[in-house]
């Protein structure tokens, strides 16, 4: 078969072991019923500890990864992860403590746990957080659940609907209607900010939350965000923002300033913790003081230097998964936010605007900005296909691919014909930074002279374009 | 701090933008809206962050852990950690670039086949955030698919994953919650026949339950079959190297909290939520799905399918919100399936089994103690105390055992009950020391 590299099972023989245990002293059999056990073993792979090292070491060469590419992935916040944070997170009395272990063989990932929270709340200007949720979209839900349990202890039943921007994440609205609530869209002005007489027009006594990003999917500040906080509280609706972009404003601005009631932040983003190929996250959830009762639990507290985790809080929403959260991915956060003072966060922020304003002027003539002025940390350009011969954002996207170079967030916000949503993050240096402006500006020339070469792009991968939807017709999932 | 920037970049960089500062840039925030300080420690070198963070980790203590509850101490061979720590999976993102991808996207599939073969299912997602949330996700779509809103729960589901369940569930109103009491332990056949009806969606069912006993899958699958209502199954996938798969005595839908495979204990997290189910029902998987399909020249590849379901496409018509998953630990723990193979994890299941009984018969025979269960277990049993189980607890921390997880704490009428459980890592030194300090306890 023409293939890339044979699965794990297809390299399986027979009878080959890569981890051998000790014999029980007494075989199941022993000790359980015979109608309990399975008539079959289950098909899993058999290989050496070598056959299983090179399989999957050759498998991670297929990858492009932060470590070897630029990954321009808009809304993501792809920058560097600090390797002293992964010592730090696997040091054997944090990894092997378990999380039923009582408070006081706990203390220093409870007091780890609890100086993250503070900072956070430093950070934000908000009253409290929960670093309970295990990513971005389980953060908005926990924010989503605290608005209900709000409304609900001021026997407020009006409050059924969430508003949000037409350029908001996805998960925004997936998460207010798992919350049971309706969802209603608020549209943008052309200017790419939330149109404030829109969102004047939308908000009334059915209203329980306005669900903002800030900065924006466009990557712009929402310059009216006090007069939309204070338009929402007039209301009687609490105001949410999506943190995912919390990096443009990293030791420049704290949200509770802005009015924010709700926020999540994502420190497998802007904190600086791996992704690792889609996980594992951590969505804190901050609130302010009147809110603050309805947290999940458990909950840290601190007193006289002693930690604790409580369980029970009266007015909590309850547990939004098993135990704490995402301690491994906390402590990584803690290392990195420790590693800072407060004039370095500053330039956390400063370094990202920097870069994303650098890269837009320089693609703005071939690749027009989705709103022509400065950007905060992410810029949001447009491919033109009319000017192109036809090629589209996915066409210029595979051929960078080619160049080297990851692809931005492509056709997103939905609100922006044919977007590239380009953050390349402080990380990133000028010389790298101008390399992916040379690929672009190259693949836009490219595009006039030999669309047919772009469109059937990448060229240079391990693979060619992939069916997606063959594979969706007809689900291969497993083996 | 890791901005690479020199000044002479950064002035080279304005200047191309036109930007007389940084300050003009990041005056694009409102002054009034920007923060004029914060209240923040100093910053730590390098040597003095790792010292600190030593420091703390210095302030956990070092225990045997005879603790369970869905969060096990199981051996982590070396090359799960070495292959997890390479950047190219570490520092990659969601595989949205397929061509760019197909390292973690291979993987992803092999570990949607290792889990779909270990519970006898026929497809599985990348993963959930963890076993509880799993399980939401399954009761929801269960919910879905049987267009009725009731669910019941079993007293011996975790009971922090009955409070998942009640939360995600409490705003929306559906589907509804009914715990079905299990005074032996288990969940009883005319305890479940009672309450099954047409409004019932879906029974849930652990097995190893929680409180480590084995429930009658194959009885419960038939009777809840026989109302209409699916099947939702809880199980420890440690435990199906040896015990027969959910989808073979049943269950519609699987789950199970990974993080006994490959997964260090970290205090909670992060771990690894296990999502399988019939064929069926793959048009209603939450998350993330790779599938296998070809490139242009025919040649085998993989991509993130089934997209349509998911909320980026289809927002406030989306099933679940699920986005990031827990990838790097699918990935150590497809890792550690393929070092195990099915013979390893065989091998650690009977390990568990044989210490778990050997402990048992220990400690139920010091004098007070007994099992509060009649029933076969797996690796895992509630102890009855004489005295609150909390206080055993604290006690034997002094001859550094962990002893289990007091349960009163979950409902009072279990204040003298004390969950433990043993793993292939328990010596034989650390199980006598256990009953030994216990049966100093009750002198």
């Amino acid at each position: 078969m023409n293939l890339l590299e044979k699965l794990s099972i297809e390299k399986s023989v027979p009878g080959r072991r890569g981890v051998r245990f000790a014999q029980p002293a007494q075989p199941a059999a022993a000790w359980l019923p015979e109608t309990a056990l399975r008539k079959t073993p289950p098909r899993l792979p058999e290989m050496s500890e070598f056959d299983v090292v090179r399989h999957y070491t050759r498998l991670s060469r297929l990858n492009y990864c932060l470590d070897t590419h630029l990954y321009p992935l808009g809304s993501c916040t792809m920058k560097y992860n600090p390797r002293a944070n992964e010592e730090i997170a696997a040091l054997d009395g944090f990894a092997a403590t378990h999380p039923g272990a009582p408070d006081a063989a706990a203390q220093g990932t409870l007091e780890v746990l609890w100086r993250l929270e503070r900072m956070l709340c430093a950070l934000t200007g908000l009253a409290a957080f929960t670093l309970q949720p295990a990513a971005g979209a389980h953060g908005e839900f926990t924010g989503i659940l605290i608005a209900a349990a709000y409304h609900r202890s001021r026997r407020d039943r009006r409050r059924t609907e969430i508003l949000v921007a037409d350029s908001s994440h996805g998960t925004n609205p997936a998460s207010a209607v798992l919350g049971g609530f309706a969802v209603k869209t608020v549209a943008s002005r052309p200017d790419g900010r939330l149109d404030l007489d829109a969102l004047k027009t939308a908000l009334g006594p059915q209203t329980a939350m306005v669900m903002l990003t800030v900065p924006n999917t466009l990557g712009l500040f929402e310059r009216q965000i006090r007069e939309i906080a204070d338009a929402a509280h007039a209301a009687g609706a609490l105001l949410y923002m999506d943190g995912a972009n919390f990096n443009a404003l990293m030791g420049l601005a704290k949200p509770a300033d802005f009015g924010v009631d709700i926020l999540h932040l994502n420190l497998h983003k802007s904190f600086s913790t791996p992704h690792g190929g889609g996980g594992p996250g951590s969505g804190p959830v901050g609130v302010t003081a009147a809110l603050e009762k309805f947290l999940p639990v458990p909950r840290v507290a601190e007193k006289n230097g002693r930690f604790t985790l409580r369980t029970k809080i009266r007015g909590s929403i309850g547990r939004m998964r098993s135990w704490a959260g995402n301690v491994g991915v906390a402590l990584k956060a803690y290392a990195y936010l420790r590693a800072h003072d407060a004039a370095t966060l500053r330039s956390i922020a400063e370094n990202a605007i920097l870069n994303a304003n650098y890269v837009r002027a320089q693609l703005r003539d071939l690749f027009p900005p989705a709103v022509d002025e400065p950007c905060l940390h992410e810029c949001v350009l447009r491919t033109e296909p009319e000017k192109l011969n036809g090629i589209k954002t996915l066409d210029v996207a595979k051929r960078l691919l080619d160049a080297g170079f990851y692809a931005p967030t492509i056709y997103f916000p939905l609100i922006v014909h044919e977007a590239l949503m380009v953050e390349p993050t402080e990380t990133e240096s000028k010389e790298t930074l101008d390399a992916f402006v040379a690929a672009l500006r190259a693949i836009h020339a490219e595009a006039l002279a030999d669309p047919d070469r772009v469109r059937a792009a990448p060229h240079e991968l391990p693979v060619r374009r992939l069916d997606e939807l063959a594979a969706a017709r007809n689900p291969n999932v497993a083996w | 701090m890791y901005s690479p920037h020199t000044a002479a970049d950064r002035e080279a960089m304005l200047r191309a933008i036109g930007a007389a500062s940084l300050n003009e840039l990041v005056a694009q925030i409102p002054a009034d809206l920007r923060a004029d300080g914060f209240d923040w420690p100093t910053a730590l070198a390098a040597p003095e962050l790792l010292a600190h963070a030593r420091a703390l980790a210095a302030k956990n203590r070092p225990l045997a852990c005879f603790a369970g509850g869905g969060a096990r101490d199981r051996f982590v061979p070396a090359a799960v950690k070495a292959l997890t720590q390479r950047g190219e999976f570490l520092t990659a993102y969601t595989p949205y670039q397929a061509e760019a991808s197909q390292g973690t996207l291979q993987a992803i599939y092999e570990f949607q086949s290792s889990v779909c073969a270990l519970y006898g299912m026929d497809a599985a997602n990348a993963s959930l955030y963890d076993g509880a949330t799993a399980l939401a996700e399954a009761v929801g779509a269960a919910a879905r698919i049987a267009g009725r809103k009731k669910i019941l729960l079993p007293e011996s589901l975790h009971p922090e994953w009955r409070v998942v369940l009640a939360t995600y569930f409490a705003a929306k109103g559906e589907p509804t919650l009914e715990t079905v009491p299990c005074p032996t332990g288990r969940l009883e056949p005319d305890e479940l026949a009672r309450r099954l009806d047409e409004t019932v969606a879906a029974v849930v069912v652990a097995t190893p339950n929680f409180f480590g006993l084995l429930e009658d899958g194959a009885g419960i699958a038939a009777l809840a079959h026989a109302h209409g209502a699916l099947v939702v199954a809880v199980a420890d996938p440690v435990s199906l190297g040896l015990l027969e798969a959910p989808g073979v005595w049943g269950a519609d839908f699987a789950v199970g909290e990974g993080q006994g495979l490959g997964n260090a204990l970290n205090y909670g997290g992060p771990y690894l939520g296990l999502f399988a189910c019939k064929k069926a029902h793959v048009r209603h998987v939450p998350g993330r799905i790779c599938g296998m399909t070809a490139d242009a020249d025919g040649k085998r590849g993989f991509v993130l399918t089934l997209q349509a379901r998911e909320q980026h496409i289809r927002r406030e018509r989306a099933a679940s919100n699920v986005c990031s998953n827990e990838a790097l630990c699918a990935l150590a723990a497809t890792i550690h399936l393929a070092l195990l193979g099915p013979a390893g994890l065989r091998e650690v299941a009977e390990l568990s089994v044989d210490k778990a009984h050997r402990l048992a018969a220990k400690l139920g025979a010091v004098p007070g103690f007994r099992l509060r269960f009649a029933g076969p277990f797996f690796d895992e049993f509630a102890l009855e105390c004489p005295v609150p189980a909390e206080r055993v607890r604290n006690a034997l921390l002094k001859d550094g055992i962990l002893a289990g997880i007091p349960l009163g704490g979950y409902d009072p009428a279990w204040k003298n009950v004390l969950l433990v459980g043993a793993t292939e890592q328990r010596t034989d030194e650390e199980i006598d020391r256990y009953a030994a300090a216990l049966g100093r306890l009750a002198r």
